[in-house]
């Protein structure tokens, strides 16, 4: 089941990805669409609330006016409001269903994720504090409805639903307290989201300027077609028949008359503990060991604070008596194994002849071993157009390019090919190209990877790659699991390159 | 892919993305109360009477009080039950007894219920004990004309002045 909701989803991202392309696929910026969407509910909710008046019949008449008297401003922004409101349920719920289905949730991510389910609820918490304020008779549903929701719990006194049962039951005081609170909630919701993406480096809070226009246009576009509008006044004497109902933020509603107040509850308390344990019962058996400091190596220079994705690591005061200000310490309830941080090393260099250890590495993935490797792959190499390839495991298998004069190396993140190891595949000609694999662009499994390498290779990110290397002889590929084909276009691209580039001819390897 | 059906596919997923959102926004309608129904709503909030009635203290039991608390009168605070019953067209709907509220059992019974019936004409009886011992003392009864999709509140008041019970507010 997982497998297959699994496959469906990168089938979809394929399609996505066909016409966006990998950098601009929506399903690779969910969240933070989702953050965008909230700032769009903001700013058209202030131009709502300069027009809307708190009271029982004034609250409606001021949204009526909102929406027929001044439709080209009042009338757009009440359904941009509206459908914003709904895109960010969509959103959010395909962001969690994403992380979930790409196994972005256990470990280090238990954080975000159970922060996630608490912004569920407070997403339906606004939600449906907003419809309450229209006082038409979806909010009268809305109102009574929920009142019969909470009488189940064995809280109150007196019945809550009491307060509905007449026209002169409802005070304009009690739509004070509700617009009031629909100011609160939200800025309690951004204060969680702040929270959300806390433990996260550099956390993608905006999403690429064409999507974000892409969203705006849309929902504009949706407003002109369809407004946003009421139903008829609320009053108590009736009882809403038919409603329009909102299913993203109402649709357990009909299930308190369907079921019973008791059983919804227990569903709603059932997804929740479910989805908070989620992390627990999907943990893998597994656990890598995590990136240890080696202070020998270390200068304090705090690239590796700056390059982890999950903050894991955080610099303190040295303490080894060498003459440096800082030391980096590893939180290992936060370290992800990446080995980003050995990528960000500046002693992560593999011309040294004495024995290679850096300043950060990863116990299970000794960057000396990966020297070895290096060397050993790049003995392999004959014949023309020779080519190097360092991959990732999180991507497409890249040993399935090996073949005659192609080598290929995976490491736990392509984040943690420290720039140098490039040159050192090229130095001295024994590979005449480098290919430099990944997972999908905006994609990486640890958010930054693809980032900061691109960034090195381009020379604008400590540690540089060096001005010798040609950039002629590096191509980048970014290609998930499935993507065997573009993989190997990249690599027939690079080849029929450096094909036509002048052979380098091999130096004296002490000139360096 | 080219450049105009890649334009046309984001297009595309642009729409799908605006026609589930409107969609979903409003539809499918919600049936809440079907057309030929109304709802009775029996809602009350009442305080039913002790549960036994005040006496005097003997003066051996007021000299074993402490001195603060030694009062002649002694009227135990705990309520009676509030049994409740509704009746339609000669049919019990519902049956319930409600305890007093309070951790001394000296609050208020409260009740919220509500019933979609039928619209049209019905007979109602409604009965009320607030008394720990004897039949129903509050018992009222009336002829109802339920228009389709209103609602008739069956209230309960008989605490405050000129209050005689039931009253079925449609
Ligand atoms: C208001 C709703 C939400 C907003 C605005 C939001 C926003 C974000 C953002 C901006 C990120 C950082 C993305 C990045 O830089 O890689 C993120 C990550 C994450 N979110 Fe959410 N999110 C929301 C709801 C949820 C929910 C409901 C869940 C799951 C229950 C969830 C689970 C996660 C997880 C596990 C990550 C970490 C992903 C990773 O490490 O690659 N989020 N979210």
């Amino acid at each position: 089941m997982y497998k297959s909701l699994r496959n469906i989803l990168q089938r979809l991202e394929n399609l996505f990805n066909a016409a966006f392309g990998q950098a601009l696929n929506p399903w690779h910026h969910l969240g933070a669409i989702t953050f965008f969407l909230f700032w769009v509910i903001l700013a058209s909710g202030l131009y709502l609330y300069i027009f809307f008046r708190t009271g029982v019949a004034e609250a409606y008449q001021s949204v009526e006016y909102i929406t027929h008297e001044q439709w080209y401003a009042g009338g757009v922004m009440r359904s941009l409001h509206r459908y914003a409101s709904d895109g960010i349920v969509l959103t959010m719920l395909l962001h969690m269903l994403r992380n979930f289905l790409t196994g972005r949730f256990h470990s280090y991510r238990w954080f975000s994720w159970v922060i996630g389910v608490l912004l569920i609820w407070l997403i339906y918490a606004c939600g449906i504090n907003g419809y309450w304020l229209v006082w038409d008779r979806l909010a009268q549903f809305i109102a009574v409805a929920s009142a019969e929701w909470f009488d189940w719990l064995p809280l109150f006194s007196q019945p809550l639903a009491r307060n509905f049962l007449s026209q002169g039951d409802v005070s304009d005081r009690f739509f004070t307290l509700l617009s009031f609170a629909h100011i609160t909630l939200p800025l309690v919701l951004l204060l969680v989201m702040w929270v959300h993406t806390k433990r996260m480096n550099h956390a993608e809070t905006n999403p690429p300027r064409y999507l974000a226009v892409g969203v705006v246009v849309t929902l504009l576009i949706l407003a002109l077609i369809k407004p946003a509008l009421s139903h008829a006044h609320a009053d108590l004497a009736l009882v809403p028949g038919v409603i329009r109902l909102d299913w993203f933020y109402l649709g357990l509603y009909p299930l308190i008359y369907a079921w019973s107040p008791g059983a919804v509850w227990a569903l709603v308390a059932g997804i929740t503990l479910l989805l908070l344990a989620v992390p627990r019962l999907f943990k893998p058996h597994t656990h890598k060991p995590v990136a240890e400091v080696h202070l020998d190596n270390c200068n304090g220079c705090e690239r590796c604070f700056n390059d982890c994705p999950y903050s894991a690591i955080v610099m303190k005061p040295r303490n080894d008596g060498r003459p440096y200000a800082l030391q980096p310490v590893v939180d290992p309830n936060l370290c992800a194994s990446c080995g980003i941080c050995v990528g960000a090393c500046p002693s992560s260099i593999p011309f040294r002849h004495n024995e290679l250890v850096s300043g950060i590495e990863l116990p299970h993935q000794l960057l000396t071993t990966l020297r070895a490797d290096t060397d050993h792959a790049l003995a392999t190499l004959h014949g023309n157009a020779r080519v190097m390839v360092f991959g990732c495991d999180c991507a497409y298998d890249v040993r399935a390019l090996q073949a005659e004069g192609v080598a290929a190396i995976s490491l736990p993140c392509i984040g943690m090919l420290p720039p140098a190891f490039v040159d050192y595949a090229l130095h001295d000609a024994r590979a005449d190209g480098v290919l430099i694999a990944g997972c999908r662009e905006c994609d990486c499994q640890y958010r930054l990877g693809i980032h900061w390498t691109e960034q090195r290779l381009a020379r604008e990110r400590v540690p540089h790659l060096r001005q010798r290397v040609s950039l002629q002889r590096i191509e980048p590929c970014w290609a998930g699991r499935q993507d065997g084909e573009l993989a190997g276009a990249a690599l027939a691209t690079l080849r029929a390159r450096i094909a036509q580039l002048p052979q380098e001819i091999p130096v004296d390897e002490d000139k360096h | 892919m080219s450049r105009p059906l890649q334009y046309f596919g984001q297009g595309v997923a642009f729409a799908v993305f605006a026609v589930v959102v409107g969609y979903l926004s409003t539809s499918p309608e919600y049936v809440h109360l079907p057309a030929d129904n109304a709802l009775v709503k029996l809602s009350f909030s009442h305080a039913a009477q002790h549960k036994m009635a005040c006496r005097e203290r003997t003066d051996e039991e007021l000299a074993k009080l402490p001195k603060h608390m030694r009062i002649r009168k002694d009227c135990p605070r705990e309520r009676a039950d509030v049994v409740v019953e509704l009746e339609m067209d000669g049919k019990q709907m519902f049956h319930v007894v409600l305890p007093p509220t309070g951790l001394t059992h000296d609050g208020a019974s409260s009740i919220y219920r509500r019933f979609p019936v039928l619209a049209g004409e019905h007979n109602f009886v409604a009965r009320l004990k607030d008394q720990a011992e004897g039949d129903f003392n509050f018992v009222y009864e009336e002829k109802v004309h339920l228009a389709a999709g209103r609602v008739m509140v069956i209230d309960f008041k008989a605490d405050v002045p000129g209050a005689t019970g039931f009253m079925f507010i449609n």
